[in-house]
């Protein structure tokens, strides 16, 4: 975390300067976001699993969505992706306005995807898996297909450039194996190789390190910062919280579907807000003297507007 | 014992008829369930659509032969839309329960009273296939090798049919090797996988449906001219769930595999039939009567494929090392 200071690359620097002097406060605006969401909701029965009032994800930085377990982040990640249809909201990428949109399209926008459960698909191989993302390919037109000669060259073009990926993910040994053969950290590197494949703007990644050895790991960390160095946004879900220090530059935290703080990763562990979420409101933790004062300010004012006719219980619930 | 009754029946179901259309819809199924996982289990309606298209056109409404077919090929696509619209954006499952109730639906309504008119009920309608056989170039007469041999009508719906087979092989094998097969079948492992990546899966699989209807109508087609007739109960579901044991027979997701499995389950069929009546007949056998052979042939062949299914899950021609891959 702090090892690498000194060689720190530009685009981290650069991103680190977007967020400079921007307040710890839920919903507070960047200044360049590749992705505006606002007042998205989604109910399963009476359950509100989403409710986020606004948000935004700036460009060209590495912004993890963290969160207790059940807060609402995968569901978040698919209706933003196009997977699941939100009840409510609206949101734009790039200034386009995607809600509604179906999850392929959303994908060509170049809002890419990967899942908390590795889809590799088992039966192709690697280099099949690879092939797969590219985008407007000739061949995938049924009409087309038939006549070989017509996409040949495109598909020599896409297998270069997957080999060039799969050489940079370390799996261009696997490249003729099935993806079902693979390791389940190989198969994180093939799903994220392969949306690579599809030329995204934003990579959004569910849980990229669930399931993945600490050997791993670390090379998992640097693609992901690499993502960043090409100009790519990112935005994951995580649980590791050392690895949420370790490379994002912005951290957003939900809980019980809502966004309930923002910040740099260094202070955000320390906000009472994020505390309250991941440990309870009233963990019997022994009180600190600023918190005692709060409370004291918090009764003392509850006495004054009791005082004033207005009755505590609607205060109570106006918070 | 009649051993070249035998030999030669058995010879003549590795190439006839039942081989022909059966392969043919296997051909359907296997790129709608063995490349994109689509459980179609109504093939047995496309058939009959296709079959019974040509067959009113020419019989009930006296229209050329070709006009028969084109009416065949468009009811078997706008079938294939009616039942994909409302399905394909669902789960897997719900493509199985449709189809196979649509596909009794098609049959109910063939044989219906109501459209006795048009169908020609459960006798079903005859008297269509002139067209077709006017084309045939072969003169009257017997052909083949020894003793086994076809007349020329039969012979030319033969030629027809396998050519109609490689023409669908060739074809498959072409799209398959394309980055339209490779969609197909990122479909058939993960759906949401092959979304995220770009590509509209419900198009994809609409197509896979239509291209699977459409060759399995041809064997509709080859079905109806070969009898010359067609009655409603042939397509009932066991047509489809045949087809279906051929596919895993032969090896799905193998070009080849639905051609083989064809021509081997009506050879098993038809050498246990046969060999068993002939065993009856002579006496070896004297626990069962020569009517009891029809439906043992099943049991035994249903026994054979239970072993197959044991002791090589990935069919004939199938790659074992996918096999492997579920077991994980």
């Amino acid at each position: 975390m702090h090892a690498d200071e000194g060689t720190t690359p530009s685009s981290r620097k650069a991103a680190l300067a977007a967020f400079a002097g921007l307040p710890s406060e839920p919903g507070v605006p960047k200044p360049d976001p590749i992705l505006v969401v606002d007042k998205v909701v989604r109910r399963f029965g009476g359950l509100t699993a989403v409710n986020v009032d606004h948000v935004e994800i700036q460009r060209g930085s590495i912004t993890a969505l963290i969160g207790p377990n059940g807060a609402g982040k995968t569901t978040f990640f698919n209706q933003l992706t196009g997977f699941d249809t939100a009840d409510a909201g609206e949101w734009t990428f790039n200034g386009r306005k995607m809600n509604g949109v179906p999850a392929h399209k959303v994908a060509r926008h170049g809002m890419v995807r990967t899942f908390q459960l590795t889809k590799a698909l088992s039966k192709l191989t690697v280099m099949e898996n690879m092939r797969l993302g590219a985008q407007g390919q000739r061949g995938e037109n049924f009409f087309n297909a038939l006549i070989p000669s017509l996409w040949r060259g495109q598909e020599d073009e896409i297998t270069e450039r997957a080999e060039k990926l799969l050489a940079r993910f370390k799996l261009d040994a696997k490249s003729e194996d099935f993806a079902g053969s693979l390791s389940g950290g190989q198969r994180k590197l093939l799903e994220m190789a392969r949306a690579l494949m599809v030329g995204p703007e934003l990579v959004m990644l569910d849980e990229p390190m669930a399931g993945v050895n600490p050997a791993l790991t670390q090379s998992l960390l640097g693609h992901v910062k690499d993502l960043r160095e090409q100009g790519m946004t990112v935005l994951f879900v995580e649980h590791d919280m050392d690895m949420v220090r370790d490379i994002s530059d912005w951290v957003i935290v939900m809980a019980q579907g809502a966004v309930i703080s923002e910040g740099p990763p260094d202070t955000i562990m320390s906000d009472p807000r994020v505390i309250d979420a991941y440990l309870g409101a009233h963990h019997d933790a022994p009180l600190s003297a600023e918190e005692l004062e709060e409370q004291l300010h918090e009764a003392e004012a509850e006495l004054q507007a009791e005082a004033e006719g207005t009755p505590a219980s609607t205060k109570e619930a106006a918070e | 014992m009649d051993w070249t009754t035998i030999f030669v029946t058995t010879v003549e179901a590795a190439i006839g008829l039942e081989t022909v259309v059966y392969a043919l819809a296997a051909i359907g199924i296997n790129i709608q369930f063995g490349y994109t996982g689509l459980l179609n289990f109504g093939q047995a309606a496309f058939l009959g659509v296709a079959a019974y298209g040509l067959a009113v056109t020419v019989a009930t409404f006296g229209l050329p032969f070709w006009l028969g077919i084109v009416i065949g090929l468009i009811a078997t696509v706008i079938l294939a839309f009616l039942l994909g619209i409302p399905t394909l954006q669902l789960r897997a499952d719900y493509l199985a329960i449709v189809t196979i109730a649509a596909a009794e639906i098609v049959r109910l309504v063939f044989r219906s009273v109501a459209f006795k008119d048009v169908f020609g009920g459960s006798d079903g309608r005859q008297g269509f296939s002139d067209g077709f056989y006017a084309l045939n170039p072969f003169p009257r007469g017997e052909y083949g090798i020894g003793p086994i041999g076809f007349n020329e009508r039969v012979l030319w719906i033969l030629v027809v049919g396998w050519i109609l087979i490689v023409l669908a092989c060739l074809l498959v094998y072409l799209l398959m090797k394309s980055p339209w097969g490779r969609v197909l079948k990122a479909i058939r492992e993960d759906e949401d996988a092959v979304r995220s990546l770009g590509k509209s899966v419900f198009s994809y699989k609409m197509q896979s449906l239509v291209l699977g209807g459409v060759i399995g109508c041809l064997g509709g087609f080859v079905y109806a001219l070969g009898n010359a007739s067609v009655q409603p109960d042939v397509f009932g579901t066991e047509l489809t769930f045949y087809a279906y044991t051929i596919v895993i027979l032969g090896g799905a997701a193998r070009v080849l595999g639905p051609v083989l499995g064809a021509a081997i389950f009506w050879v098993l069929l038809v050498f246990i039939g046969n060999t068993l009546s002939e065993l009856v007949a002579a006496g070896y056998i004297t626990f069962m009567t020569t009517t009891q052979v029809g439906p043992v042939r099943f049991m035994l062949v249903g026994l054979g494929l239970v072993l197959l299914l044991i002791f090589r899950p990935q069919g004939i021609f199938g790659d074992k090392r996918e096999i492997a891959i579920d077991a994980r």
